[in-house]
């Protein structure tokens, strides 16, 4: 197998390029969900996707658009439930999105047709991905990076400290509104190549990653989406020499490299711990 | 003691023989900074503040005391026109401008508020006080990184600027929010607690800072718990518990009864060497 160049197969290519792609995006919107304590909601909104994605399947609808329009609508559910204090938001979040999971099991128990399409929405299926969904998989995230561009220091300053920044004339709520909708189309765009059970883990992990070699949010927002790209790319390549799932090997790949820093630091301050007692 | 006491003079006090300055009184026809009139305000049903009546003077320097939960907070909150007004009005600079975007005005918030393990240094929370300037996709000026430089300096936190937050010490991360308040070039800065927290050195270097912008004619709003503090360096105070009991000077504006009604607890008001000590009466001890 490592004889053949992955680079003949031309689903490799557009696989490889949409991983990167969506790898950098997951990656640096994901320094804000960290940061604003939002995992949750990321991982809840790819799960309410799923209903979205079996609803276009069963309409013959464009993924895009059916499961787009359900996201976009989940997204601004789960916004004015988590403003609501009557009720613990991440419970209320918790609701909204499983009974969208659950939507899309009841269709997919139905319809016994299509369960090759369902794996595809669920674990992400990177031969699936035709030309068109690359422009649209590239056009939607370079509108999703331009945007979060465009609001970057409304997006830090409400994430930082959103009591001043209101006093300081942001709009908080607009500013919260619009980006848990980037995030849903982030999880839209990226459904089809991580599916929606491993969408979570390419938003939270770059930027966790990255919070071990920087102290700075500026280079925090620039390392977080190389580790995005860097890793989709490694698992691309680990999914097609091992024959594994290469949503499972994104995953993997980025989770390797957490426990790798993750355990230096472990050392690191054991060796600091015992250094000091050896000086005596 | 009432606040609406008229005062006429207009230069900065002299420093009063225990080391407070005399306040700041407005000229006559000056217009104030901040009015509040009958204000009543907090959140869904709950009254944080009810019927405030005051004014804030250009250059003036006031502390808000008060117990907890007596709505200090609320009330510098309610200046900032983030808090939802039940009754009256907030007028800045002689226009209701409640809910919009307040010019000049620098807010520094309580630091125990702070997320400390926010990957941020020192030069990017200072610049996020040049917001309303920079706020879509203008980039940061070559004046505002001399803006920045020049107040690292004077806020002793020279060569800090790339430092994480959470390597500094308490007075160091306060100066550096009031560093994010003084970016803006403000005529009123609003702090909520400054001190707390703080060791008596920090809380000195925040006071004589404060009272040097203050000196450069920045009016100036605090909250605090320590009356002795307030009453040995502040000149003007006011005592709140939901409702303004008492304003003005600390001498005399601190007196048992006085507080006795703000905080509802029994405390001790005496003289000693010319300032004024705040105690709590003990408890009378089971026999």
């Amino acid at each position: 197998m490592l004889s053949i160049s992955p680079f003949e197969y031309e689903f490799f290519r557009r696989g490889l390029f949409v991983a990167i792609i969506v790898g950098a995006l997951c990656g640096y919107i994901g320094v804000y969900v960290v940061l604003r304590r939002m995992s949750y909601i990321g991982h809840g909104l790819s799960h309410a996707i799923f209903g979205g994605a079996v609803l276009s399947y069963v309409t013959h609808s464009n993924f895009f658009i059916g499961a787009g329009l359900w996201a976009l609508l989940s997204g601004a559910l789960i916004h004015g439930i988590s403003r609501r204090r009557w009720v613990g938001a991440d419970a209320a979040i918790g609701v909204v999105t499983t009974t969208s999971f659950a939507i899309g099991v009841a269709i997919v128990s139905t319809y016994r047709s299509f369960t090759r399409n369902i794996e595809a929405a669920l674990f992400g299926n990177i031969l699936g991905i035709t030309p068109q969904d690359l422009w649209i998989v590239t056009s939607i995230s370079l509108a999703v990076f331009l945007s979060l561009f465009i609001i970057r220091r409304q997006l830090l300053f409400s994430t930082f400290d959103p009591e001043v920044a209101h006093a300081y004339g942001i709009a908080t709520g607009w500013i919260d509104f619009a980006f848990i909708m980037l995030l849903a189309i982030t999880v839209l765009a990226s459904t089809q190549i991580m599916g929606v059970t491993l969408v979570a883990a390419a938003i939270v992990i770059p930027p966790v990653i990255a919070r071990y070699l920087t102290k700075r949010f500026q280079t925090l927002l620039l390392l977080s989406p190389i580790i995005g790209a860097l890793c989709g790319a490694g698992g691309m390549f680990l999914s097609f020499y091992l024959d594994i799932s290469s949503a499972a090997t994104i995953v993997l790949t980025s989770a390797t490299v957490f426990i790798l820093l993750e355990t230096v630091l472990i050392l690191r301050q054991k060796v600091a711990r015992v250094a000091p007692q050896q000086l005596r | 003691m009432n606040p609406h006491n008229p005062r006429s003079h207009s230069a900065h006090g002299s420093l009063h023989p225990h080391g407070v300055e005399e306040p700041l009184l407005p000229r006559a026809g000056a217009t104030p900074l901040v009015e509040l009139s009958e204000v009543s305000g907090g959140y869904g049903n709950l009254t944080s503040i009810e019927d405030i009546s005051l004014k804030i003077w250009p250059g003036q320097f006031v502390a808000v005391v008060g117990p907890n939960g007596g709505g200090k907070t609320t009330l510098l909150r309610t200046i900032l026109g983030a808090v939802p007004l039940m009754r009256g009005n907030v007028i800045i600079r002689g226009r209701e401008t409640h809910g919009s975007t307040l010019e000049r005005v620098g807010y520094v918030p309580q630091l125990e508020t702070i997320d400390w393990n926010f990957p941020i240094t020192v030069e990017e929370v200072i610049l996020m006080g040049l917001f309303r300037k920079n706020h879509w996709l203008t980039k940061i000026q070559k004046e505002d990184r001399e803006k920045l430089n020049a107040l690292l300096d004077r806020l002793n936190l020279t060569g800090l600027g790339k430092r994480h937050i959470r390597e500094l010490s308490g007075g160091q991360q306060q100066a550096v929010f009031l560093g994010r308040a003084l970016i803006g070039e403000p005529d009123l800065i609003l702090l909520d607690e400054p001190t707390a927290g703080l060791d008596i050195r920090s809380r000195d270097d925040v006071i004589h800072f404060l009272h040097e912008i203050n000196h450069q004619g920045v009016a100036i709003v605090i909250t605090a718990h320590d009356l002795n503090w307030v009453a040995a360096h502040l000149p003007w105070v006011v005592c709140l518990n939901h409702r303004i009991i008492a304003e003005g000077k600390p001498q005399e504006v601190f007196t048992s009864s006085v507080l006795q009604e703000t905080y509802r607890g029994d405390m001790v008001v005496f003289l000693h060497d010319g300032m004024i000590m705040i105690g709590e009466r003990p408890h009378a001890s089971e026999p």
